[in-house]
């Protein structure tokens, strides 16, 4: 089973929801595909640690066989490529490496080169297999990158945690593509409820069944508890704070291995999560 | 020599931005007259910089000025040679004006593009 862990709003608990369900399950494997700020390797500590590097496609060009045609250039809907002194110039960042003028060229003058984007890390930390992808610096799309870590889920007969990254745009999208549940952590605040929202409404438009997990959950927020009841959204777990708790996540550790009451809390949201994917 | 020089809706003002541009006063010095046409780049979803950079290189022009310009469509213009002078206040026809005066200076400095943020 893929369990997609996201959140809309940065900070309100992804990462510790996500570290925590997969070092609670037997033989998990943790996928962190936050690959901006992949921060869960800073709690799981994996060892054995490998590296893949993860490229896309860049075209390049044979000026011997141009004739300047600019099918190439008219074709890029990105609008990565400029026909200047009678030579298409190709702007790398801007490509998507969607091929297609290496398909539209009559002369066969465009190749395709590598351009490493970003890398994918495996290693081990326990029982769980660790899987971090980390974009390099100054990249656009994160999403070569995400599905080079989704690749690594592939056959998996365990439970499978998807760190998600902040948001609900592209990257996200792609992050819970493969997903069989959602998990949306929320803050009780007027920012992480509106946040939520937005992620609610793409999980439900990609059609995929989600439960809420209310972090920092001291007091009530009745708006939040309104919106589980009308959407018919079940309300998983509420983690109250607790600053020792708090503490030893700033420390790097993870809590379900340092207190039992939260590890007993973390195996009841995965059995919650076992038993709402079926249904 | 041919300048252009981004211009808004009125088609007399410069316009701030560059590759989103409504439209391109194109200036021919030979003829001594002014054409107005419509930026392909304007509503482009992305890479409108770069594709407002192609359109002023294919319409012939060696001079553009503008408020501001992006780092890709400068690289599009060091290439072709095109040399860009920075617009001061006014119209596009004072600008003109001063270009030819040669009261316009170059602009050096570029920014990193907005890419949908502004």
């Amino acid at each position: 089973m893929r369990v997609a862990v996201l959140s809309g709003k940065g900070g309100t608990g992804k990462t510790f929801v996500s570290v925590n369900l997969a070092s609670v399950a037997q033989n998990a494997t943790y996928l962190d595909c936050d690959v901006e700020e992949p921060n869960g390797q800073l709690f799981l500590k994996p060892e054995k640690v490998s590296t893949l590097p993860v490229t896309v496609p860049l075209p390049a060009f044979d000026g011997e066989k141009c004739t300047g045609c600019r099918k190439c250039v008219d074709f890029c809907h990105f609008n990565a490529l400029v026909f200047v002194r009678n030579q298409p110039m190709v702007f790398a960042e801007v490509c998507h490496s969607c091929g297609g003028c290496t398909l539209v060229c009559p002369e066969g003058a465009v190749k395709e080169s590598l351009r490493e984007v970003g890398c994918v890390k495996e290693g081990v930390a326990g029982d769980v297999r660790v899987v971090t992808g980390i974009l390099n610096l100054g990249e656009v799309s994160a999403v070569p990158v995400i599905k080079a870590v989704l690749q690594k889920s592939k056959n998996e007969r365990g439970l499978t945690v998807i760190d998600c990254p902040p948001g609900s745009g592209c990257s996200v999208m792609e992050s819970v593509s493969q997903a069989d549940y959602c998990v949306l952590v929320a803050e009780p605040t007027a920012f992480g409820f509106h946040n939520l929202k937005m992620v609610h409404k793409l999980v439900r438009l990609l059609q995929k069944p989600c439960g809420i997990v209310i972090n920092k959950a001291n007091g009530e927020y009745p708006l939040l508890n309104q919106f589980c009841a009308e959407t018919n959204t079940p309300l998983l777990l509420r983690i109250p704070y607790d600053a020792k708790v708090a503490e030893r996540t700033a420390a790097g550790q993870v809590a379900v291995l340092q207190e039992a009451a939260m590890a007993e809390i973390f195996r009841n949201l995965l059995t919650q999560i076992r038993k709402e994917a079926v249904q | 020599m041919k300048i252009a020089i981004p211009v808004d809706e009125n088609k007399e003002a410069v316009c701030v931005s560059f590759g989103r541009a409504p439209y391109f006063l194109i200036y021919d010095d030979k003829t001594e007259t002014s054409e107005i046409k419509p930026n392909p780049a304007a509503n482009a979803e992305g890479g409108a910089g770069l594709k407002a950079a192609q359109f002023v290189v294919d319409a012939g022009a060696t001079v553009l000025i503008t408020v501001r310009c992006g780092q890709n469509a400068a690289d599009v213009f060091k290439a072709a040679e095109t040399k860009i002078f920075k617009a001061q206040d006014g119209d596009a026809q004072k600008n003109l004006l001063a270009m030819l005066e040669g009261k316009l200076s170059e602009l050096t400095s570029f920014h990193a593009g907005f890419h949908g943020r502004a």
